[in-house]
């Protein structure tokens, strides 16, 4: 009898610290929700609030002007972006490459992929102090390439993980039927295991656009900003993040809205390439 | 007969030439892809070797004292990392203790309790949150987390917590929303998400006879995320948690719009501080000559200490992936 009681006792409590268990865990994934879900919202209300024909049109007004824009801003961002990676999409698919086709007999491979993926997460504001002593410093001005390739030193490594991880997914047939007809293995590496991998390469190269086009830190040193539009690139060139990390620390009403409007943008841009990343390519990706 | 063996002869020759200039190309191409891998090595030197000869005029007039000295007076040159150090490891370190637990439940429901139908969107969703760039929380953080937090949170922490014997001065002080507590909030949600998608990913590679079993013996689904997927998953959940640590530590502008940006030591966690990062991100542009030296061994150490976090965080994470092997 008092063994039957006992018993009730332990599973009275073990079914309470379930319930309390998974209790908890679901509102954490309520709060996570909420807290995207909120984020998402603050952002429309005050982003489409700012969002007019001006934005495209004109550059950043000057303190205590009224209006402008953030034509200058955008352009700077897409041309930044766009160098960055034109110079890490070769660099990273060969070194992914390398790392896929030879990956597994060197120890130069550990050591790249080791560093590679502290490079994922190393702090981006170091990568800019790095631009700035390398470049900035030495020919004494902040400029648009110095940003571009503050950017490609953190794009790299995610396009390097994403093309091994990739290539590592082709079946392992498809390369031997290939190396049975006599294919080199440079022929196997790009024509066949390349190829097959071909859409996953692309969406690590999606996914690293969507992880450089908001980052901030590394362009303070080294694009700065520019107040005026300039496509010239050896100038400093004005982007959206450091315009809305500027802006929305200003005392102007028209400054904070134009940042507003700026993080709407860059928002909408990173959600939608992580979106399609993810839906052309499901069960693929991992970065 | 003759015919037959030159043409043979000729044949066997064409193979060798083919085959020679294939291995030709082959050590071409090994070499080629091993110098654009090679790349990312030597930037990874560059880096290390840049911030030092650049750090080296701080390093040498205050040698490994500037890690300890809490002074950052930059009219008399006297500086000392001690205040960002300890803002960047205090707003790291709430940040880690809000969203572990946060980031263990979203992991458990993902992986036990969640209907499968509903695993891939809210995943996804989880996923996207640690999209957003960092600025859209340091501006979330400024316009819309402090006020609210000023207005209710630090009352009710300060009422409660801040009437605590030993950890009532942390919640002294002015209530203004924005200062270290605030930062290691806003930081919480940023790294999140990183550590709940590595959680899930690690929980997911727990052999299904092991979770089957627990359950065949009566287990609750709690008893056997909490005695058996936990214990299995140890050191990648470790790792994870690590690699919240490094992005926490190294974040600039989610925690530069509400830290306070102050160069003071105070026992409040109201109160306003710095980090390295938003020191650098603060005062870089306007610095020169022994100051932009001693924000590069600002630089430097940060890089170390991320470094040493991160390759703690990736031992663990790839020794919990080889044990899956089982």
């Amino acid at each position: 009898m008092s063994v039957h009681t006992f018993n009730q006792d332990l599973y009275r409590r073990r079914k309470l610290a379930n319930a309390i268990g998974l209790t908890l865990s679901m509102l954490a994934m309520a709060l996570g929700l909420t807290v995207l879900l909120w984020i998402l919202f603050v952002l429309f209300r005050n982003g489409f609030a700012a969002l007019d024909w001006n934005l495209f049109t004109q550059s950043t007004p000057a303190p205590g002007s009224e209006g402008g824009g953030l034509l200058n801003a955008i352009v700077g961002s897409l041309m930044m972006v766009g160098f960055a990676v034109l110079v890490s999409t070769p660099i990273g698919i060969f070194a992914g490459v390398y790392l896929a086709e030879y990956g597994d007999q060197s120890k130069t491979a550990e050591v790249t992929r080791f560093v590679t993926d502290i490079m994922l997460s190393a702090p981006s504001i170091v990568l800019g102090l790095f631009v700035y002593a390398i470049l900035v410093a030495q020919v004494k001005h902040f400029s648009g390439w110095a940003g571009s390739l503050a950017l490609s030193l953190i794009a790299v490594p995610v396009v390097v993980r994403t093309t091994e991880n990739m290539l590592r997914l082709v079946p392992g047939g498809l390369r031997e039927a290939a190396f049975a007809l006599g294919a080199p293995r440079w022929k196997v590496a790009t024509f066949v295991t390349l190829r097959a991998a071909r859409s996953g390469v692309v969406t690590g190269l999606l996914l690293a656009v969507a992880r450089i086009s908001g980052e901030t830190a590394p362009l303070l040193f080294t694009a700065l900003n520019n107040q005026f539009f300039s496509a010239d690139m050896n100038k400093p060139m004005a982007n959206l993040p450091v315009v809305i990390y500027q802006f929305a620390m200003s005392p102007y009403d028209n400054w904070i809205r134009l940042a507003w409007g700026g993080a709407l943008l860059i928002t909408l841009a990173v959600l939608l390439l992580n979106i399609i990343a993810r839906v052309f390519f499901r069960d693929r990706v991992k970065v | 007969m003759s015919l037959d063996t030159s043409a043979d002869a000729r044949h066997s020759a064409r193979v060798a030439a083919v085959a020679s200039k294939q291995r030709w190309q082959d050590f071409l191409f090994h070499k080629v892809t091993m110098l654009f891998s090679l790349l990312v090595l030597a930037a990874l030197l560059g880096i290390i070797v840049s911030l030092l000869i650049n750090a080296w005029p701080a390093f040498q007039k205050f040698g490994l004292n500037f890690v300890w000295r809490v002074e950052w007076d930059i009219i008399n040159e006297e500086f000392g990392a001690a205040i960002a150090i300890v803002g960047t490891l205090l707003s790291a370190g709430i940040a880690l203790l809000l969203a572990v637990p946060l980031a263990f439940g979203i992991a458990l429901f993902l992986t036990e309790t969640c209907p499968v139908w509903l695993r891939r969107p809210l995943g996804t969703a989880i996923e996207l949150l640690a999209a957003v760039p960092s600025i859209i929380y340091g501006m979330f953080g400024l316009f819309i987390f402090a006020p609210l937090f000023a207005e209710y949170g630090q009352p009710a922490l300060q009422s409660t917590l801040g009437q605590m014997p030993l950890i009532a001065p942390l919640f002294g002080g002015a209530m203004n929303g924005i200062g270290i507590l605030a930062a290691g909030i806003v930081l919480a949600f940023m790294v999140l998400p990183f550590i709940a998608a590595v959680m899930r990913d690690v929980f997911e590679i727990v052999p299904p006879i092991l979770r089957e079993s627990a359950y065949g013996l009566g287990c609750t689904t709690w008893e056997v995320v909490r005695r058996v997927v936990l214990p299995y998953t140890q050191k990648g959940v470790i790792g994870g948690v690590m690699l919240g640590l490094g992005r926490a530590l190294g974040e600039t502008m989610a925690v530069t719009f509400v830290i306070g940006n102050s160069q003071r030591l105070s026992a409040s966690l109201f109160s306003p501080g710095t980090s390295i990062a938003s020191t650098l991100a603060n005062e870089f542009g306007e610095a020169a000559d022994f100051h932009l030296s001693t924000l590069f061994a600002l630089g430097f150490l940060l890089f170390v200490i991320t470094f040493v976090v991160l390759a703690l965080a990736k031992l663990m994470i790839s020794r919990a992936e080889k044990a899956k092997g089982f």
